[in-house]
């Protein structure tokens, strides 16, 4: 497989705050990976000095094996920054005619990639006549003008209405499925957890973790229950050699085995103790604790 | 180059107040034809501009160079309404995404410099030839191609300006504020002026000095022509002026220009270069 982008010792210092510190990783390709980090964590500052509009205080990286120079190799990325930066008195048309002309790529692409995120009845409409959820989608017809080796997303659904964030989520199926290369930066974990493959978690500017989606999502997870007799279920659980741990959510009980358990086997073992079941279901935790907990550790 | 050139007319050529401003330019640089027009003629006075001399070859490229210069405050606010529009946009964020290096960027913004001060100067000839040919008093050859120097002198006062423009536009990153400042600036330098000659020591020259401030230098660069109309000389003699001094384009202000120019360009790829966006 071979590598896009290798980040190495990346570090920007904002006067006496590091935004970004000492981020070291590689990007290959044919995998999508999501940038993850609370508001502030020096996600959007990351893809700025990769994308050459903020200069990096130490570290350095290097775009498909350093053949190239920056510019040079940003002709092959499609980007999509916070908001999208288009010249409002300009048509859409235009708008990607002059995108073309700075990525040198032939005009015959533009009347295509406008039908693929559904503008090209507007077409011939000022930028500005747009609605924010449009203008995000002419964003991604820029981005893919190309045919990137790798799209960089920054936030592609921030602002949106939920109408807007399925039809921005489509799109970026759409373009994963066709095997480009995606880097997702998002604070919404759903959003990551439902596209990448591997994730980069960031915090205050330092690298937490760096690595497949389903290392970090490896647990045993935990089972929801409920029974006729609380206490009997409660006391059973309790005494599993298999269960670690029990808490009590209200009526619900849940159990937290400490090693691969099926739901089968805890239920035929609780059925031969008596107990009747009325609620059983097997649970994982979802990225969005796994993140939680990951940066909570480390604040710790 | 024609990339570079292509990418700042699709930008310009969209934008409905820069077409505005640069027709308006133009019809006002045609504009100086309708001088000859002007006669008055009340009773036995009768003056007509057209005859006074002033579209004389070789007389007239120096006159029509430096009444054209005059208008270009137009092309301007152009260039610094662009370039602070960039900033404001964030335009400039996403031509550098999309793959434009940042000398890039500003050698195309360059070359639309270029390209508006040589637009302005053939039109400028073209406008002075005609007018020339139809009233000028000498059409030899030789007279007409006299003093064609002005023409290079107004390409390189108009670059040098726009140049300028360029630079505050990306300093200040607001158009008003940057036209604001330009007139600020043309106050500094008459103030420094002023404080020169009055407070400076003796050995420092204040016309020297002030002969290298950049608008000044530029306006050095196509003197006053009114002191070489004969009417005018006629006049100063009766009233016991002399009136003295070179009307020539000198090559030592050229020169200045010229590297200020430099400067202009290298101050602004460093703010470029330095710049977060």
């Amino acid at each position: 497989m071979s590598t896009i982008l290798t980040v190495n010792e990346l570090t920007k210092k904002f006067g006496q705050l590091t935004a970004v510190n000492r981020l070291s990783f590689s990007i290959k390709k044919g995998l999508v990976y999501g940038l993850l980090g609370p508001n502030g964590s020096g996600k959007s500052t990351t893809l700025g000095m990769i994308l050459n509009v903020v200069n990096p205080t130490s570290g350095s990286f290097s775009w498909f094996g350093g053949t190239q120079s920056t510019h040079q190799a940003l002709k092959h990325v499609g980007a999509i920054i916070e908001r999208p930066n288009f010249y409002p008195y300009m048509t859409a048309a235009q708008n990607l005619r002059l995108v073309c002309r700075i990525k040198e790529v032939s005009l015959d692409k533009i009347d295509d990639t406008l039908k693929l995120v559904g503008l090209y009845e507007r077409k011939n409409d000022k930028f500005k006549t747009y609605s924010l959820g449009m203008k995000q989608r002419l964003a991604i017809a820029s981005a893919l003008l190309n045919e990137p080796e790798i799209l960089i997303l920054d936030e592609p659904t921030n602002g949106l209405d939920p109408q807007g964030i399925a039809q921005v989520r489509d799109i970026i199926f759409k373009i994963a499925a066709q095997g480009t290369t995606i880097l997702l930066a998002s604070h919404l974990l759903d959003e990551v957890e439902k596209v990448c493959s591997d994730v980069l978690v960031l915090q205050e500017g330092k690298q937490l973790y760096f690595g497949p989606v389903s290392a970090l999502t490896t647990d045993y997870g935990y089972f929801e229950l409920c029974a006729t007799d609380h206490a009997l279920l409660i006391a059973s659980l309790k005494e599993d050699s298999a269960i670690e741990r029990v808490e009590e959510n209200g009526t619900i009980i849940l159990a937290y085995p400490n090693k691969s358990l099926k739901t089968a086997d805890l239920s035929k073992t609780l059925s031969e103790k008596g107990i009747v079941l009325t609620h059983l279901a097997q649970k994982h935790k979802s990225l969005e604790e796994q993140f939680l907990t990951l940066t909570q550790n480390e604040k710790a | 180059m024609k990339r570079l050139f292509l990418i700042e007319f699709e930008k310009l050529s969209a934008n409905r107040s820069s077409r505005i401003l640069i027709g308006a330019y133009l019809i006002l640089l045609t504009s100086i034809a309708l001088v000859a027009a002007i006669r008055f003629d009340i009773g036995p006075v009768k003056f007509h501009i057209a005859e006074q001399g002033i579209f004389n070859f070789p007389y007239i490229w120096h006159f029509n160079t430096f009444i054209g210069a005059w208008f270009k405050i137009f092309l301007a606010v152009v260039i610094v309404s662009m370039t602070a529009n960039e900033y404001s946009n964030k335009t400039i964020k996403q031509n550098l995404i999309d793959g434009l290096s940042k000398r890039e960027f500003l050698h195309s913004k360059w070359i639309l410099i270029l390209v508006f001060s040589g637009i302005s100067t053939l039109f400028i000839f073209s406008v002075s030839l005609i007018l020339g040919i139809i009233y000028s008093d000498y059409n030899e050859f030789s007279i007409i191609i006299k003093d064609l120097e002005f023409l290079f002198a107004y390409f390189i006062k108009l670059t040098a300006f726009f140049g300028f423009c360029l630079f505050l536009g990306t300093a200040i990153k607001r158009s008003a504020f940057a036209l604001g400042f330009l007139g600020i600036w043309q106050a500094l330098e008459g103030i420094c002026y002023g404080m020169l000659k009055w407070k400076s020591p003796a050995w420092i020259d204040a016309e020297t000095v002030f002969r290298f401030f950049p608008l000044n230098a530029m306006s050095n660069l196509i003197p006053e022509p009114f002191s070489r109309l004969s009417a005018v000389r006629t006049l100063a003699n009766q009233i016991g002026e002399n009136i003295t001094g070179s009307n020539q384009v000198q090559w030592l202000d050229v020169c200045i220009v010229l590297v200020w120019c430099f400067i202009f360009y290298s101050l602004t790829y460093r703010l470029l270069k330095r710049r977060d966006l």
